[in-house]
């Protein structure tokens, strides 16, 4: 129960932060990606306070036990994998044709019409069939 | 907007306490497309619970905002369905294919100075900075 206390809670955090941050607004993150137009870095200033108590966490964590149990994640890894890159690439494609990525994209949800859920709707489909892409990939890296 | 940056990096905290609430209380990473892509192909089945109530929190919240003070900020999303389309399915197989996304790799990962989230949000923001740049600037299409 307290885990769940707990997602709930984490997760209202964040779906506030992204609606007053102004990231639901798919002009503000277009706007910050297209440099060569009126650029708006409004996400910049968003990301530096993400990372500030994220960073704070990260240290609060070192040698203690969550809160609610189990254990904290491994380390990072430092291997940087065609997926990691591959993936990325289609991904930042996608956030800028429509501006929206996949937090903004459920914060909006009750606010953004029909066009949210049609994003929405797609990106789901998307992360239904990517176990698919994923083992062809695989397929294709075994074979080369 | 003069005061948008204020909004920004006060908006930004929230996600930030958000992400910091998660890992020391779940001991788990917040990465948005990692708690619903889990739920959606069945590899977070023992998560389940908690990544409902992680999603309901991110829903609900600016749903229960709205109602309140009766706006809601506009999302100048846009009207056509294909670009929607095609921009959801690269952002639903790309976020999965990467194992993150904006929260994840971007706020998590750099945030503990990870080679693999900075080197992620890098591609994504690239590959951002092309598309508007040429779709854009170039070609005036979106």
């Amino acid at each position: 129960m307290m885990r769940i206390l707990l997602a709930l809670f984490a997760g209202s955090l964040f779906g506030t932060g992204l609606m007053l941050s102004g990231m639901t607004d798919t002009a503000k993150v277009q706007g910050f990606l297209d440099i060569l137009g009126d650029w708006d870095p409004t996400l910049a200033f968003v990301m530096g306070g993400a990372l500030l108590p994220m960073a704070l966490a990260w240290r609060l964590a070192e040698g203690r036990k969550p809160a609610a149990g189990g254990s904290f994640p491994a380390p990072p890894s430092a291997d940087l994998d065609r997926r990691l890159v591959l993936g990325s690439v289609l991904f930042g494609t996608g956030w800028a044709l429509a501006g929206l990525c996949p937090g903004p994209a459920m914060a909006s949800l009750s606010y953004n019409s029909w066009q949210g859920l049609l994003f929405f709707a797609a990106m789901a489909c998307g992360m239904m069939a990517a176990p698919w892409f994923i083992r062809h990939l695989d397929r294709a890296a075994a074979n080369a | 907007m003069e005061t948008d940056w204020i909004w920004g990096l006060g908006g930004g905290l929230l996600i930030g306490l958000g992400g910091a609430v998660y890992l020391l209380g779940n001991g788990r990473i917040m990465g948005a497309s990692g708690i619903l892509g889990g739920l959606l192909d069945g590899s977070g089945r023992n998560t389940a619970a908690e990544r409902t109530a992680f999603i309901a929190g991110v829903i609900g919240m600016p749903l229960l905002i709205g109602l309140l003070t009766g706006g809601t900020p506009d999302t100048h999303v846009t009207s056509n369905a294909a670009v929607l389309v095609l921009a959801g399915l690269l952002v639903g197989v790309g976020t999965r294919v990467a194992n993150g996304c904006t929260s994840g790799h971007g706020v998590c990962g750099i945030s503990r100075l990870s080679l693999r989230g900075i080197s992620a949000t890098a591609a994504f923001m690239l590959a951002g900075i092309l598309t508007l740049a040429v779709l854009r600037q170039l070609l005036g299409v979106i």
